[in-house]
């Protein structure tokens, strides 16, 4: 019959065959998202990538990167960054566990809350910054409480360290994690507990067999969104960190190689070994989450 | 955690729930004996999977109590009290295989891992799903899915086993099977069993009693002869089958035979209820009540209505049929006679049949002629002098 078909029409017959394939006219609706992604991000990176193999100043096409590795000064930003990043992460992820799991289901004042809590993520960076050297600055309130009631003797230094930044990254982050892992904890079909709790499980066993397993899968996609948000850190590790000891993290290694030194070449190697560790730590993450059953989890977000 | 309960009855004493100032349900009093098969029967939103979650413990209750022997239990979490559940989405753990949903209860009142893979295997050769038993959830079909829900929820050995409305979302055909399988667990194991359902044969036919609820509230307990034969109100009528419902008056009252009236109509029928004469009232009759009369016999006998054949709709042995009275009550009816649309027909009922209840507060039954308001009914019948009386 097709072939039939195919001999009196084979215009049509093609046609037919390519729409079965997913190839017809509405494809033309994606060439936006190509262009800009092509132009915006491809283009870009890959400009990028031949430029770090062309070392401004000579010694072969992986100068740069030598360079870079063979610095401790420029070597340790990775280690600065990921310790930073890391457990800002974890914590944004750990943090909003419980919070999304108590506001799982329907309540009076659920979005009022959740406004609450996804605030700060509409204040921005410098906002927060301000925010943070107001607030637990030498002569913020924070210290300020702290020594009226007599619990410490001096300030206690919270900014223009590693400790600045870090309550930056929460600040900005959590609400980001938080959102993410509502929605999938809302994603977990509530009978599940329920049908848990008559077989005999406490809410302890409930959550460690049932809820858990089946949010792991979105707990590791919140932390790796969460952590290259966090490992790309550089406004608020400069406003409210050390920026040339503790918080001297890789983009600020980046930004002075492209803006100070004008090296774009290096910059530009910089932003690879960037953009490698992130991959690293999401490919790891990503091989933890295989371990989990990832299908359906039967509810209706 | 808990051990294993039996009893000897389970009472519910005036439970009741509400949602917000809304009451879904109200004064329930149940008492049932431990390897009882009680149906919960309603129409949705009548307060039956209220009324399990309430037993199950998943729902605190805003009155009343329950009792278990003498301990009360109402106060318990559902995992303390030791009923087993069947969910209407069977609620099955996605992450784990069919051998570790059905061992999940055991493992959590920490039984010894010989027990639980003793009993976990015995459940699942209870089902019949030895060849599935390593899958997730996800790769069965509805039927065994089903099975898997069941055999989880009596792998413990219950004392009481909830379902909540279990064969809903299965087909025809395979819910013919599940019906007969769960009323053979239950027979098999003695299994005290709490099931709720929309479908009247289906708890007719499983039940050892039945619990009818409308908006909340209680309308009859009892077995299913006593609720198919004996209907308390033409809710519960409405509900068991009595397709047709006509609002009549009485004419003549006098105990149990009455004779009622109703535009076009007068019948001899029974009183359900104490009724006096003038009073408005619903006549009740099952389509397969309804009989066709021979066109020689019309004119002979009593407690005839005459009819033309609207729809017919093939069945088999026998054709349910609609047919409308030239006063516009529309009648269903089975026969195996061969009508045809358009043909008019007699149809007679035993007086024991036609059943009459009083019309109570609540509204006549929806889309049921009411004498005197026919103009505005959707049938278009048309306002008979004779209602003049009761007109606005």
């Amino acid at each position: 019959m097709s072939t039939e078909a195919a001999t009196q029409h084979p215009g049509l017959s093609v046609r037919h065959r390519l729409a079965e394939r997913g190839v017809d006219s509405q494809l033309l609706l994606l060439l936006p998202a190509v262009v800009f992604v092509i132009g915006l991000f491809v283009y870009p990176f890959l400009y990028g990538l031949g430029l770090s193999f062309q070392p401004a100043k000579g010694g072969g096409a992986f100068a740069d990167y030598q360079r870079f590795f063979s610095d401790s000064f420029q070597r340790d930003t990775i280690w600065k960054t990921l310790r930073l990043s890391v457990p800002a992460a974890l914590f944004n992820v750990l943090a909003s566990v419980p919070i999304a799991y108590r506001m799982r289901g329907k309540f009076r004042g659920k979005r009022l809350i959740t406004t609450l809590l996804v605030i700060p993520i509409t204040l921005g960076t410098v906002l927060t910054a301000e925010g943070l050297l107001n607030f637990l600055g030498p002569a913020g309130w924070f210290n300020r409480t702290l020594m009226s009631i007599g619990l410490v003797d001096h300030p206690v230094r919270l900014i223009n360290n590693y400790w600045g930044v870090f309550f930056s990254l929460v600040i900005t982050g959590f609400p980001f994690a938080f959102l993410l892992i509502l929605s999938y904890i809302s994603g977990i079909d509530p009978s599940l507990e329920r049908a848990a709790a008559t077989l005999g499980a406490d809410w302890r066993a409930r959550f460690q067999r049932i809820t858990l397993p089946l949010l792991a899968p979105g707990l590791a996609t919140t932390f790796c969104l969460t952590f290259v948000l966090a490992f790309s850190v550089f406004p608020s590790a400069i406003l409210v960190g050390d920026p040339t000891g503790a918080t001297r993290v890789i983009s600020i290694a980046a930004y002075q190689a492209a803006y100070e030194q004008y090296d774009y070449p290096f910059a530009s190697a910089i932003a690879m070994v960037m953009g490698a560790v992130e991959l690293l730590v999401i490919a790891v993450v990503l091989l933890w989450r295989s371990r989990f059953y990832v299908g359906s989890t039967g509810g209706k977000g | 955690m808990t051990e294993k309960t039996e009893f000897e009855q389970l009472r519910l004493d005036g439970v009741g729930r509400r949602f917000g100032g809304q009451d879904a349900l109200q004064d329930l009093d149940l008492t049932i004996r431990a390897g009882e098969f009680i149906a919960l029967l309603g129409p949705s939103g009548c307060g039956k999977s209220t009324a399990l979650n309430c037993l199950a413990g998943l729902l605190p209750l805003t009155a009343g109590s329950i009792w278990q022997d003498s301990k009360r239990i109402d106060t318990l979490p559902p995992e303390r009290r030791g009923f087993g559940m069947v969910f209407q989405n069977y609620a099955l753990f996605p992450h784990m295989t069919v051998r570790s949903n059905i061992a999940f209860g055991l493992q959590m009142r920490r039984l010894p891992k010989a027990d639980v893979t003793r009993r976990t295997e015995e459940a699942i050769r209870l089902v019949q799903l030895e060849e599935h038993a390593g899958k997730l959830p996800g790769q069965l079909s509805g039927g065994q899915q089903q099975r898997v829900a069941i055999a989880r929820a009596v792998v413990l050995e219950p004392s009481l086993v909830l379902m909540d409305e279990p064969l809903s979302n299965l087909d025809a055909k395979l819910r013919l099977e599940m019906r007969t399988e769960i009323r053979r667990l239950h027979q098999s194991l003695g299994l005290t069993t709490v099931y709720v359902t929309h479908d009247q044969e289906e708890a007719l036919s499983m039940a050892d009693r039945l619990v009818v609820l409308r908006k909340g509230r209680v309308q009859q307990i009892g077995t299913p002869e006593e609720l198919h034969t004996k209907p308390t109100n033409w809710h519960v009528a409405d509900f068991m089958g009595f397709r047709n419902l006509l609002t009549v008056k009485v004419q003549e009252a006098g105990g149990r035979q009455v004779v009622v009236e109703g535009p076009g109509i007068r019948l001899a029928a029974t009183a359900m209820a104490q009724v006096s004469s003038g009073e408005r009232v619903v006549a009740g009759v099952r389509p397969e009540d309804l009989v066709v009369q021979p066109a020689a016999a019309a004119n002979g006998g009593g407690n005839v209505i005459r009819a033309m054949v609207e729809v017919v709709e093939y069945q088999g042995r026998e054709l349910a049929v609609e047919a409308r009275t030239p006063e516009g009550h529309r009648l269903h009816l089975r026969t195996p006679e061969r009508v045809t649309a358009g043909e008019a027909i007699s149809v007679s009922v035993a007086p024991e049949r036609l059943l009459v209840f009083p019309l109570g507060d609540e509204a006549p039954p929806a889309g049921v002629p009411v004498l005197g308001d026919g103009a505005s009914s959707s049938v278009g019948a048309p306002v008979l002098s004779r209602a003049g009386g009761e007109a606005p």
